[in-house]
């Protein structure tokens, strides 16, 4: 039996983030409710063979699930659980943003399978949280926190944010200081990057009155994360990434190995059976190109080279019948002599290549290096 | 359409212009009026067919339109309209057009008024004993004041233009009017159709399937096909294959073309360098005693070197010039190498916008991805053997010591400008080492400065910078006039402590220390930060005069992976390769493509 993972994407939020760029609307409860539907109807009526497969993931992200009615979550994980086989004890995942939990929900989180949550907190610093357009305050990502480990969830990651406007290394250390203290299972830290289409990217005259971290600082907090982190039993599994051993996302990591997956709902990806698609607006499947040779080798290597330990030749082999220095033999003499890359000899047929500290640092250069001419 | 035209209702004439004036709307109208093409039909100015051309509201090459307008006495006149190119560069052309014409339409726009490059031509207009009919352009805009512009069209031109047609192109005000002055006015042409052939050359293009096509006025005699003719400059010699005229934007046959009119032939002809614009054709079995007077080879002023960004396209990048060569005469190339930059060809260029066109045709019409190097011009080279040696690539210049002295290319300029601006004017002729030849008020609010100045200080920005600080006030036109011993350097680029050649170029000493500085400034704004630091430094003899640092990189992460979507993050990392495919590598530095000519463009945005 082969692996499988599951997205399930829920577009709604109370209000959009200022720097937020996913898909995601703001709606009414009759909306949400014929989006569920037809959620669940996609789910059924998903008709390919999915006998040989068994599902080790599933993660509901959004947007903001935690929006909508508990039931509503019941029901398509219902409608997953029919459809599909599992392996024994699969991650199952649910992305909430404080101030949209309570007792009633969690337990039926907990009863519908949910066994790890995912909190978006970005910052413990109120003023920077009302920056980034978010609904709640500290003291609500606490409440939720509580209610959440009163509920009987052991594994919960918290989402962090760097580089926020009016954000000090101060402030940053600060926190990061709280959220050790609550001693949670993983932790992302992402640094804000301003992308198109953003409130924050149509109204960068806010950046006057809350300016960016200078680039030292910008630096200085992202070495600080892993440095903090790491001191306090947090090991860094991927790029931005950290969990206690044990704890690393395995969804998360199932994208980063090329394991196939199938998302449902708007916008939502999929890579099965050798293709790519997607789901549109409305439902329907878009088939995108069928990824060649080419680009699942480039995937493999830009996808695997995210995570910490890196990609392994024997696995590459396995995977394309052929040695991975047929392909990158130039390009990593290079990136090994620039110090951007490592390599770590497993065993007379097995080496791990992987990035440096300096190497995720510039990790776009060094990725874009893999795409094949 | 009848050709069975008498000679003498027969009008050559062309609309003479400063830049946006109004000529190629004009031409529209004219064309639209006289029933050829109804203006649905119509795209809009169809005598500027080049895409670049109409994208930058200028005429690059000459065209010819052939008309048949009724006039209010009810008799039919042929009118041949040509088209002039606009600009300084191609003053040489425009005067071999001018040539094929017995009159002009001078365009004034009636609130801008007279401007430097409208006298430019009016002269050579002059100079080429044209009638020039004015017109006043542009009425229906609120500026406009007709009476104020007429009168300075007749005290700073000096022609009577009291009673000038008032138009507007754009609304098709008044465009009857001018099809009568030009009836009225423009004299038929002369010339007899039995004597020897004499035809002018005032353009050529090359086609592929038909050759070279020359654009010709026939000033004496008749041609056919058939007809054996010779060039008489060049001596090429050719049978003709077809001739014809001009219908708008294509070639219409016809029996033969006879003096006075204008047209096109084609002869077993498969080089455009064997029909130099000015030249003269005549029959070669019976040749008129001497050629048309006024014909000049025409010679690259400005140079600089052309070098495919991806190395492998070197035979493209050849095989493009050579194919725009054959519909262009002014343009010179040949091979050269740098140490930078790979192989490529160091080309010829009548003045910068020249430059700037073939840039952009080899980039969008033959799709290349071009690295251009500072342009420059040609220098003296004074070696202390008594030998001269003619430089147009900096990189080639002779060791210090093996140079006696140099000599640059000077030009005089006039420059109109409205009064308040007369400062900011002078002192940016001050700057690029200009001389003050003297200035006279044209009016109370206008005067011409005269200056002469070095080619080097006008090739790169000048135009930009006099538009900019005059807020668009200022026009300019210039003449070559000779070489002036000067004290000039080589002033040198090093990034990353290794000498760019293509970077390198010719200065005056007193402002190259000024130069450098700048020039390491926009460099450093130019050239992405590495995973190192890189010095960027400014050189003469050996001897840094200027240094900036580029830091070395932030960081620099993917965002959030989310949701499995694969292709944005490729997305990214693809954006992010493109980007490096449009750098140089010199030694371990990327430099952007675009560097190479941005950085000439120095004067500061006060």
């Amino acid at each position: 039996m082969k692996n499988l993972e599951i997205y399930i994407h829920i577009p709604f939020c109370i209000r959009k983030c200022n720097y937020c760029d996913f898909t995601s609307i703001v709606s009414d409860e009759t909306i949400k409710e014929r989006y569920v539907e037809k959620l669940i109807k996609s789910i059924e009526n998903f008709n390919s063979d999915v006998s040989s497969y068994s599902v080790s993931t599933i993660f509901i992200g959004g947007g903001t699930p935690s929006i909508l009615k508990p039931e509503f979550i019941s029901k398509i994980l219902k409608a997953i659980y029919s459809k599909f086989i599992f392996v024994e004890k699969p991650e199952i995942t649910i992305e909430a943003n404080p101030g949209t939990l309570n007792r009633e929900k969690l337990k039926i989180y907990r009863r519908s399978g949910i066994n790890r949550l995912s909190i978006g907190l970005q910052s413990a610093d109120d003023e920077e949280l009302s920056i980034l357009g978010r609904i709640h305050s500290y003291e609500d990502f606490l409440q939720s926190f509580n209610l959440a480990r009163e509920a009987g969830f052991n594994n919960i990651n918290i989402d962090l944010m760097s580089a926020i406007p009016n954000q000090t290394i101060k402030s940053y250390r600060n926190t990061l200081r709280k959220v050790v203290e609550l001693n949670p299972e993983h932790i992302s830290a992402y640094s804000l990057i301003i992308e198109e289409g953003t409130p924050f990217f149509k109204n960068i005259e806010l950046f006057e009155k809350y300016p960016l971290p200078s680039e030292e600082d910008e630096r200085e907090m992202y070495y600080l994360t892993r440095e903090f982190l790491s001191k306090n039993g947090y090991f860094r599994y991927e790029i931005s990434n950290y969990a206690k051993e044990g704890y690393e996302c395995k969804h998360n990591l199932g994208y980063w190995s090329m394991t196939p997956y199938l998302g449902f709902g708007v916008s939502a990806s999929s890579y099965f059976e050798g293709a790519r698609f997607k789901v549109d607006k409305n439902f329907q499947i878009i088939e995108e190109e069928k990824p060649s040779i080419k680009s699942n080798i480039e995937e493999f290597m830009f996808l695997g080279l995210r995570k910490t330990k890196g990609v392994s030749s024997k696995d590459f082999r396995n995977m394309f019948n052929q040695e991975l220095e047929f392909y990158y033999k130039d390009n990593i003499d290079k990136l090994m002599k620039e110090g951007l890359l490592e390599k770590e000899i497993v065993s007379m047929d097995e080496y791990l290549l992987s990035l440096t500290d300096k190497g995720i640092d510039v990790s776009n250069v060094v990725l874009s290096e893999f795409l094949l001419d | 359409m009848s050709v069975h035209i008498k000679q003498d209702h027969i009008r050559n004439f062309c609309i003479i212009a400063h830049i946006d004036h109004g000529k190629s709307t004009l031409a529209d109208r004219i064309i639209e009026k006289t029933g050829l093409l109804t203006s649905r039909e119509m795209e809009n100015q169809v005598l500027d067919n080049m895409d670049l051309e109409r994208e930058r509201g200028i005429t690059i090459k000459a065209q010819a339109v052939r008309i048949i307008y009724t006039a209010n006495n009810g008799e039919e006149y042929m009118f041949n309209l040509i088209d002039t190119p606009g600009h300084v560069d191609f003053n040489y052309e425009v005067s071999r057009s001018l040539a094929a014409c017995d009159g002009a339409i001078l365009v004034v726009d009636a609130s801008q008024g007279v401007e430097a490059q409208t006298l430019g031509n009016v002269y050579l207009a002059m100079d080429a004993d044209l009638e020039v009919v004015p017109v006043i352009n542009k009425i229906d805009l609120p500026s406009a004041d007709p009476d104020r512009v007429a009168e300075e069209v007749e005290d700073i031109i000096g022609i009577e233009a009291m009673d000038a047609p008032r138009i507007s192109a754009k609304t098709g005000i008044g465009i009857e009017d001018v099809l009568e002055a030009v009836v009225s006015k423009i004299p038929s042409p002369e010339g007899n159709s039995e004597a020897p052939l004499k035809a002018l050359i005032f353009d050529s293009l090359y086609d592929a399937y038909r050759g070279v096509i020359v654009f010709c006025r026939i000033k004496e005699g008749t041609v056919k096909k058939g007809t054996e003719i010779l060039m008489m400059a060049t001596g090429a010699k050719a049978e003709v294959v077809e001739v014809g005229y001009f219908g708008p934007g294509q070639f219409i046959p016809t029996d033969e073309l006879s003096a006075g009119m204008v047209g096109y032939i084609t002869a077993s002809l498969k080089n455009v360098q064997d029909t130099h614009v000015g030249d003269t054709i005549t029959d070669a079995k019976n040749p008129t005693d001497k050629p048309l007077p006024g014909y000049k080879k025409v010679n690259p002023m400005v140079y600089c070197g052309m070098y495919p960004a991806d190395g492998a396209k070197y035979p493209e990048l050849r095989d493009a010039l050579e194919k725009l060569q054959l519909n262009d005469a002014s343009l010179s190339f040949e091979a050269e190498t740098s140490v930078a930059l790979g192989f490529g060809f160091r080309c010829g260029f009548l003045g910068l916008l020249h430059l700037e066109i073939i840039e952009e045709r080899l980039e969008r019409e033959y799709n290349l991805d071009l690295v251009t190097t500072a342009p420059s011009v040609i220098y003296k080279v004074h070696k202390t053997g008594g030998s001269i040696i003619e430089l147009t690539n900096p990189s080639n210049l002779p060791d210090p010591t093996l140079i006696d002295y140099m000599e640059e290319p000077i030009v005089k300029a006039e420059i109109m400008v409205t009064t308040e601006y007369i400062g900011a004017i002078m002192n940016l002729c001050q700057e690029r080492r200009g001389v003050y030849d003297g200035m006279e008020y044209l009016e109370e609010t206008r005067a011409e400065l005269h200056y002469h100045l070095p080619l080097n200080e006008i090739i790169y920005d000048f135009f930009d910078a006099l538009k900019s600080r005059s807020r668009g006030y200022a026009s300019f036109d210039y003449e070559m006039d000779g070489y002036v011993r000067s004290e000039l350097v080589k002033l040198d680029i090093l990034v990353n402590k290794e000498e760019v050649d293509a970077l390198s170029f010719i200065v005056h000493a007193d402002t190259a220390y000024d130069r450098g500085r700048k020039m390491v400034e926009k460099l450093k704004k130019e050239i992405p930060r590495h995973l190192f630091e890189i010095p960027i430094q400014a050189a003469v003899g050996g001897k840094v005069i200027a240094r900036e640092t580029v830091k070395a990189m932030r960081k620099d992460v993917l965002a959030k992976c989310y949701g499995g979507d694969i292709s944005r993050k490729r997305k990214l990392l693809e954006k992010q390769k493109e980007g490096k495919k449009k750098m140089r590598q010199i030694g371990n530095v990327e430099i952007p493509k675009d560097a190479f000519l941005s950085v000439l463009k120095l004067d500061d945005e006060d």
